[in-house]
């Protein structure tokens, strides 16, 4: 309950939040905490120093990007969810916000942090690599564009280095013939996924062409299931596709669920996320 | 005060360096188990030797030489700040050598398995029985099933947290999160080889316990020693993931139950072969639990030949003790599970052959030795089945199947009764239970007319206040408002035996009543004075005295008060002042009972589980207070509805405890549950002045075999015959692949 003793900074603007973070390996960035926080009072989390950037009220923004959307790091889970920038042109992502945690973790924690953290049982980053969300990561050497599929590296790793701040998410904007469905099984309603599946499927005269397919708790990172897009592709029905779900995966096992059992949910998801999309 | 833990489950203490953490800013003093061995001048207290050969290892406060559960305690660290104690306990280096683990309670009573405690060279702690008549082994039908009720964590809302003061004069102030001042304060100060007076407990506001606060801790005794050797007060707040360790589990039961029937459905025999883990260590009443569900194993039917086998078994997990219901959900579970198998097995409905074999005269002396003063589970029943709407949600289930929905609708019910009211002093002592099961209340009339109530109870969230001003604003004719109730000070309330096992309102509320007629009493000699007429003609009604005959001629409760307190013209002899105490010793435990049903809706793809409904019906005599009742109803249901689909505390292998985290033991919310339909019938306790029955544990002894049954109902047609507690989403779907294959 007690974490390790800290120093603690308020960046006042990007710039003194990186000036502040100075590359240091062990200072770790403030933004809502509802990871960071349990992790400092379980002493997982040991930091030297933690930077706030709560404060940094520029970085909180839905913006329209013309063909994507732009989002803010530290835009709270509620204000991505309640977003009608959001819910019209990309509501995979506003929806998938609505049901992270509960309230509480929803008004304060930031879509910046959760996927920053690198969670890979949370339900956003699976989200982001179906979508092919571009991530601008700022550092002292400038600003640098990271792709999904580069982002999440692994266990609570991220592209995001020692002395780089995550600043804004880019999403695609989807189109009428474009189908989505984040799925999320979970025993209560502030559980992590036990398992989640992001898919939108691009439709041709009503007709599945294209699919894009992610799962949350299934291994280290959020992972493509390449095996159920190939399917698809090659136009097989949902449930033809999911059988495909857990191919390429490593799921662990621990109190929620056996590997074996992930792998199991995967498939049932994938095929209800599929069915969504139709 | 931080306490070191011991990380492995079973090793031994190579050595402990505590060189550094002495040396760390702001620590006051560190101790370990040998440091402090002396202060204690007997073990820890187990307060129900249910045997005479019981085996009871040797348990101190911090361990000496060996640790024999995750979670025991190896070192003590005391500092200026909590932060210092913390940081400087993480200092605190210790040499363990692990030794073999075993936390299978089955595994453990065999021959063989590693030893929990080398010394006793057995993990049995005892075996107790309870016979009478002979099992029928060759009735037309006799079922048998074997249930595994796992480990739990009771996780009241405020983890425990102690304060100890050092007075003037060699006194101790002890303020716990308990929910046994009284029970603490004896046992503490013979632990310590204080004498009781040096040391008063005091239980503030406590937020919760269910059994979990019934107990005699070590940082309990850790502070009082400590604020004593060390001149200053010692304050210790337990973390919430050290509660899941440090505080007791409940359960952890394996038991073989058998039926015995005839074809058209009498049971005449039943046998309960039970393996109860007492944890690593006997706790304040851990060996006692098994045997509060003793004589409940027949729960509301009427069955000749009975018969109760307990083995308590040690295994390298955290002490076992009371966990609300205490023994009793763990019989009412495995009853009417096994009813629901013999009703297939009869082919019989389920809810025909409970009807067949309920209780119905009353008094009833039941196979088991005691006797049921009053109860219906007939009308219960019935009231259940009037609010189910039965016929629709089996044409719901019926028209489900035939579809081959995805989600499946199954309906439970569990039928019950329990012996609460903790408890006749005699039958206690009978069983060797170290202490009475009377309780005290003092009602103490003010000069203004208002009423100060002194109670032995000690609430921590049921209610007293509320419930105890009521009884008295009846009984004496006052607002509810003008009686103060005083509790949980040892000071203040120096005869009290305090809140569990449903016993405050039967027994303590009791003595309020009791009280209360020797206020009333007294207030007539004086007001017959006052008045010049004899008592005998006296009329009295909700605190007014009247004359028989000439109403307008009357006196109350308050005036009588007055005139006791100002003493200028009380009867010859009568002492002044109105104030009286009594004590209840109950006759008889009390007896609830009644019908619950659960309706699930089973998704057969992901075995995830969803309650429906839930509909009660209890009857628990007579009810004061309806809010706080269905609160205590409302609190109990979910607790046993956790206990069938949520809760678990899972060990591994090597005896690490590996969701004692709130994000990993599933303690459901009200997003999980539906609201629940709650009803009640009323029989009288006719042991208890008022009729009034315990209603704290009712909900959680009937509610998780309703819910494991709706469970196997909804996939009856899919071949599952059995799941274990808790049907998580994954033992659904595996007992579904079973019976495919």
């Amino acid at each position: 309950m007690i974490p390790v003793t800290f120093d603690y900074e308020v960046a006042e603007s990007v710039e003194h939040a990186l000036a502040l973070l100075g590359g240091d390996p062990d200072v770790k960035v403030l933004a809502g905490g509802h990871s960071l926080v349990p992790a400092l009072k379980l002493r997982i989390a040991r930091p030297s120093k933690l930077v706030d950037i709560g404060r940094l009220s520029g970085l909180a923004y839905v913006r329209d990007g013309g063909t994507h959307l732009a989002i803010g790091a530290l835009t709270r889970h509620a204000a991505v969810q309640h977003d009608l920038l959001l819910q019209e042109h990309c509501p995979i992502v506003s929806t998938t916000a609505g049901m992270i945690g509960d309230p509480q973790v929803r008004h304060r924690g930031t879509i910046g942090g959760s996927l920053a953290h690198g969670d890979p049982a949370s339900d956003m980053p699976a989200v982001m690599l179906a979508l092919g969300a571009d991530f601008v990561v700022v550092g002292p050497g400038g600003e640098r564009t990271v792709a999904a599929v580069d982002f999440f590296t692994g266990v609570f790793e991220t592209a995001v280095g020692a002395g780089e701040l995550l600043a804004e998410i880019r999403v695609p904007k989807l189109g009428e013939s474009t189908g989505w469905s984040y799925r999320k099984y979970h025993r209560r309603a502030q559980d992590w996924a036990t398992v989640g599946v992001a898919a939108l499927v691009h439709r041709d005269n009503g007709s599945a062409v294209r699919a894009s397919v992610a799962l949350a708790s299934m291994g280290g990172t959020p992972l493509r299931a390449k095996a159920v897009e190939d399917a698809i592709a090659g136009g097989a029905s949902p449930a033809g596709a999911a059988a495909h779900a857990g191919e390429g995966t490593q799921p662990s096992s621990d109190s929620a669920a056996s590997a074996e059992f992930r792998v199991h949910l995967a498939r049932v998801l994938t095929q209800r996320a599929l069915g969504d999309t139709m | 005060m931080v306490v070191v833990r011991s990380p492995y489950a079973h090793a031994r203490i190579v050595s402990i360096d505590t060189a550094a953490a002495r040396a760390a800013a702001g620590v006051v003093a560190v101790f370990t188990g040998p440091d402090l061995r002396d202060d204690w001048k007997a073990a820890m207290p187990c307060a129900w030797p249910v045997t005479e050969d019981m085996k009871n290892p040797d348990h101190f406060p911090l361990t000496v030489g060996e640790a024999h559960y995750q979670g025991d305690g190896v070192a003590v660290v005391l500092a200026d700040t909590r932060a210092h104690a913390v940081d400087a306990a993480e200092l605190v280096e210790v040499d363990y050598e692990p030794l073999p683990v075993i936390v299978d309670v089955q595994a453990a009573a065999q021959d063989g398995a590693p030893l929990v405690h080398e010394e006793l060279g057995t993990n049995v702690s005892y075996v107790w029985k309870l016979e009478a008549g002979t099992f029928e082994e060759d009735a037309d039908v006799v079922v048998k099933r074997t249930y595994y009720q796992p480990p739990l964590i009771p996780n009241a809302m405020e983890p425990r947290g102690v304060v100890a003061r050092p007075e003037p004069g060699g006194d101790v102030t002890l303020w716990s999160a308990t929910q046994v001042p009284h029970i603490l304060r004896l046992l503490t100060a013979a632990t310590l080889g204080m004498s009781e007076t040096k040391l008063r407990v005091i239980a503030p506001d406590v937020g919760g316990g269910f059994g979990s606060k019934l107990d005699v801790y070590a940082e309990e005794l850790l502070a009082v020693a400590l604020a004593r050797r060390l001149g200053r007060p010692v304050k210790w707040i337990e973390e919430r993931s050290e509660n899941a360790v440090s505080t007791i589990h409940g359960r952890d039961f394996v038991t073989t139950l058998e039926l015995a029937a005839t074809k058209d459905g009498k049971i005449t025999s039943l046998r309960a072969n039970v393996h109860a883990s007492m944890g690593a260590y006997l706790q304040l009443v851990t060996p006692g639990i098994p045997l509060l569900g003793a004589w409940i194993y027949a729960g509301p039917y009427a069955i000749p030949n009975y018969s109760v086998t307990f083995t308590g078994v040690f295994t390298n997990t955290t002490p076992t003790d009371a966990y609300r219901g205490a023994g009793r959900p763990e019989a009412t579970y495995v009853l009417e599970r096994t009813m629901d198998y013999l009703a297939k097995e009869l082919g019989i409905d389920r809810v025909e052959l409970r009807r067949r074999n309920f209780i119905t005269e009353f008094p009833a002396a039941i196979a088991s030795g005691l006797t049921i003063d009053s109860g219906d589970y007939h009308a219960s029943l019935d009231r259940l089945l009037e609010q189910l709407g039965l016929d629709g949600l089996l044409s719901d289930q019926q028209a489900r199947r035939e579809r081959g929905d995805v989600k499946q609708l199954g309906i439970g019910f569990s039928t019950y009764n329990e012996m609460c009211g903790l408890a006749p002093s005699r039958i206690l002592g009978a069983i060797r239970y170290a202490a009475g099961g009377w309780e005290t209340a003092t009602i103490r009339a003010l000069p203004t007319g208002t009423f100060q109530v002194v109670t032995g109870t000690s609430p921590h969230g049921q209610g007293h206040e509320t419930a105890w001003s009521q009884i008295v604003a009846d009984r004496l004719g006052c607002d509810p408002a003008d009686v103060e109730v005083l509790h949980g000070d040892t000071s203040i309330s120096p005869y009290g035996l305090d809140t569990y096992g449903s016993r405050s309102l039967p027994v303590g509320g009791a003595a309020l009543w009791t009280a209360s007629d020797k206020i009333i009493e007294k207030a007539r000699e004086i007001v017959a004075h006052q008045l010049e007429v004899s008592a005998d003609d006296l009329d009295y009604d909700e605190g007014t005295f009247s004359v028989k005959g000439s109403p307008d001629k009357a006196m109350n409760v308050q005036a009588a008060a007055w005139a006791a307190f100002a003493a200028h013209n009380l009867p010859d002899g009568m002492e002044p002042t109105l104030e009286a105490t009594a004590t209840f010793d109950p006759p008889n435990f009390s007896w609830p009972g009644g019908a619950h049903a659960a309706i699930v809706e089973v998704d057969t793809e992901t075995g995830d589980t969803r309650l429906v409904r839930y509909v009660a019906v209890d009857d628990v005599g007579t009810v004061v207070n309806p809010l706080i009742v269905d609160g205590q109803v409302h609190g109990g249901i979910t607790q046993g509805i956790a206990t069938a689909l949520y809760e678990e505390a899972l060990y591994d292998e090597d005896g690490n405890l590996t969701n004692g985290t709130l994000a990993t033991y599933l303690v459901p919310s009200a997003a999980e549950l539906p609201s629940y339909e709650l009803d009640r019938t009323e029989s009288k306790a006719t042991d208890q002045p008022f009729g009034a029955k315990g209603v704290g544990e009712t909900g959680t002894i009937a509610s998780a075999p309703a819910v494991i049954n709706a469970v196997l109902d909804a996939l009856s047609h899919l071949g599952v015959t059995d799941i274990q507690m808790p049907a998580t989403p994954e033992r659904v779907w595996r007992a579904i692949e079973e019976a495919r294959q």
